[in-house]
């Protein structure tokens, strides 16, 4: 087994509804993994079965080999996953600062003892965090002007981005985005590409990622999963996915507009 | 002129009070506080010692309401708890004050960490209905247990004392007041700039994805329960040291109810709402009563309309703050201070 994250054979259900049916998929070290597929897929539910939202009724998912579908899911970032959400989902009354400090949760140490002196060991423990996060994280997502800011004044191009934020803050192995350009502008949904691109590059992260925007996906994609009403219907580099006769069918069954869509 | 506060360090940046100015008036309210019982009168004292027992409740409760999000109406409760914890403590196993002071304390916590099992699986107003029930039966209990509570008779607690000095009046019994608030004031405020502050406001705020990034909710949860009555714990034990006596009608529901008037009006998660809170709701029925006073002065042989007229006043107060001030006093401070730092160019 030499995928990094291995999904096998995932099977999950609400009452009658099958929304994940048998899939089987697997993500290598360092790549950018991208899953696409109409509304309904399962593409979000194959994501939350990841982070254990869900537990699948059958299959298995496996990080390095150690199975995840036993876990709780507050257990699933301190082996290296972290995620984005669809609706973005901050800590909307708290200011971007402290949402991605919050995201370095699982790497701190202080509780009610030292966390209430605070001088000493924890007031060490949050200044290296904010220079990490200073030098690292608001450095490359370029919003410094706005770190004080309280996050649900901010607008939904930047709170994505501090989403991302708070992701890196964990420090992650994997990186699960879902939908990171949706809702953006051209520029906006540029930048976002630029940024999974450098975080992919420059820290080493494998990105998981969920994404409407062909023209994004096809750009930035190591390797692409299809979903349909969950089943995987294809999986391989953007260039057999783009010309592969069910993709194109699943995606709007008529073949001239598909083509146009898929680029 | 300043435009604006430049900082070099993160220490700088970090810290609570950040410019020179704050720092100043900060430490003119500490020089008050030290003169204070030195010019008041006694029933001034009785006002600020009502109003530090307020103050520590009203900080612990808004950890759990305010910043947490996990309505609780058993906060009278936790007090009754700690309050009778230490009475037994000093009279019947002879245990000093000062030491039955973190007993109360922990012996509160214990009981919050049992009466917050529900928040794992039930919130808002579900939860609010589970904790109203701790409160129903810890009254039960303080009643009914009589051969430990003597029941409705209560317990005589001798007053505190150092090497034979009794903290027996109003003034002395000030300055431990005065101590333990500052401590219980500084402990929230870092509580709530570090790790496990941001974890409970996580909470509140979006608790699936606290979830996501490895925040165990179960245990900050109980956490913020058990910090929570430890607070109630301690201002138990003080009170019924204060009034020298300790029965189970000093721990109503209404005593859960007014805390959480009080970090409602004060502001919900900020530890200076809380202050503000307490100050308010015990110093503005005393000022209403004043009022009447001068007002059955004036207009002798209508004391009958105005004395219950005092509450109405209060409860308009209330009310009124909720509709213009949802997010409290502290939200006026902030405004105020935002005001004269922009003066005169408030853009």
């Amino acid at each position: 087994m030499d995928y990094q994250l291995s999904v096998n054979d995932v099977h999950l259900s609400f009452g009658g509804l099958q929304a994940l049916n048998g899939v089987s998929t697997g993500v290598n070290e360092g790549e950018i993994f991208s899953i696409i597929g109409p509304n309904g897929a399962g593409k979000t539910c194959l994501l939350n079965c990841i982070n254990r939202f869900y537990r699948p009724q059958k299959g298995s998912i496996k990080l390095e080999g150690r199975d995840l579908t036993r876990l709780s899911p507050h257990k699933i970032p301190g082996l290296g996953i972290a995620r984005t959400f669809q609706n973005v989902e901050l800590f909307s009354h708290m200011s971007v600062l402290d949402n991605i400090r919050l995201g370095a949760h699982i790497h701190l140490k202080s509780g009610f003892l030292t966390g209430g002196i605070y001088f000493g060991p924890c007031r060490n423990e949050e200044m290296n965090l904010r220079r990490h996060i200073e030098n690292e994280i608001i450095d490359l997502l370029e919003i410094e002007q706005i770190r004080k800011s309280i996050v649900y004044s901010l607008p939904y191009g930047l709170q994505k981005r501090v989403e991302l934020g708070r992701a890196l803050a964990m420090q992650p192995k994997i990186l699960l985005l879902d939908e990171p350009a949706t809702g953006m502008n051209l520029e906006e949904t540029e930048d976002m590409a630029r940024f999974i691109l450098d975080i992919n590059e420059e820290w080493g992260i494998t990105i998981v990622l969920i994404e409407h925007d062909m023209g994004v996906v096809m750009d930035i994609s190591d390797r692409v999963c299809v979903l349909d009403f969950g089943v995987k219907i294809a999986e391989g580099v953007p260039e057999e996915i783009r010309h592969n006769e069910q993709v194109i069918k699943a995606y709007l069954g008529e073949q001239d507009l598909t083509l146009s869509r898929l680029g | 002129m300043r435009c604006g506060d430049f900082k070099e360090t993160y220490v700088k940046d970090e810290e609570i009070f950040q410019s020179l100015f704050v720092k100043f008036w900060l430490g003119v309210l500490f020089v008050f506080l030290i003169i204070f019982p030195f010019v008041a009168n006694q029933y001034l004292l009785y006002i600020a010692n009502m109003i530090g027992f307020a103050v520590i409740g009203a900080v612990g409760l808004n950890l759990l309401t305010g910043f947490t999000g996990q309505i609780s109406l058993g906060h009278a409760a936790f007090i009754g708890i700690g309050g009778y914890t230490s009475a037994i403590l000093v009279t019947r196993l002879g245990f000093s004050f000062w030491l039955s002071i973190p007993f109360a304390g922990l012996v509160a916590a214990a009981a919050g960490l049992v009466i917050g099992i529900p928040s794992l699986r039930v919130k808002g107003l579900y939860l609010c209905i589970a904790t109203l029930a701790a409160q129903f039966i810890f009254e039960f209990i303080f009643v009914h247990w009589e051969s430990l509570t003597n029941g409705i008779t209560g317990i005589n607690v001798p007053p505190p004392a150092i090497a034979g000095f009794e903290f027996n009046t109003e003034k002395r019994f000030y300055w431990i007041t005065l101590v333990v608030v500052i401590l219980a004031v500084i402990y929230a405020r870092n509580l709530v700039r570090s790790r496990m502050g941001r974890a409970f406001m996580a909470i509140r705020d979006r608790d699936l994805s606290a979830e996501i990034i490895g925040i165990n909710l179960f245990r900050y949860k109980l956490s913020a329960f058990a910090i929570s009555s430890f607070y109630a714990g301690v201002v138990g034990a003080l009170w019924i040291s204060y009034l020298k006596v300790i029965t189970p009608e000093h721990f109503p529901l209404l005593l859960s109810i007014e805390y959480l008037a009080m970090i409602i009006v004060g502001g919900l998660g900020s530890v200076l709402g809380a202050i503000f809170g307490g100050i308010f709701m015990t110093l503005v029925p005393e000022i209403l009563s004043f009022l009447a006073g001068i007002v059955k002065s004036i207009l002798p042989g209508r004391e009958a309309i105005f004395e219950p007229l005092k509450n109405v006043i209060f409860g308009l107060l209330i009310i009124l703050f909720l509709i213009f001030e949802p997010r409290g006093l502290a939200e006026i401070w902030n405004r105020v201070k935002s005001f004269f730092r922009l003066w005169p160019f408030s853009y």
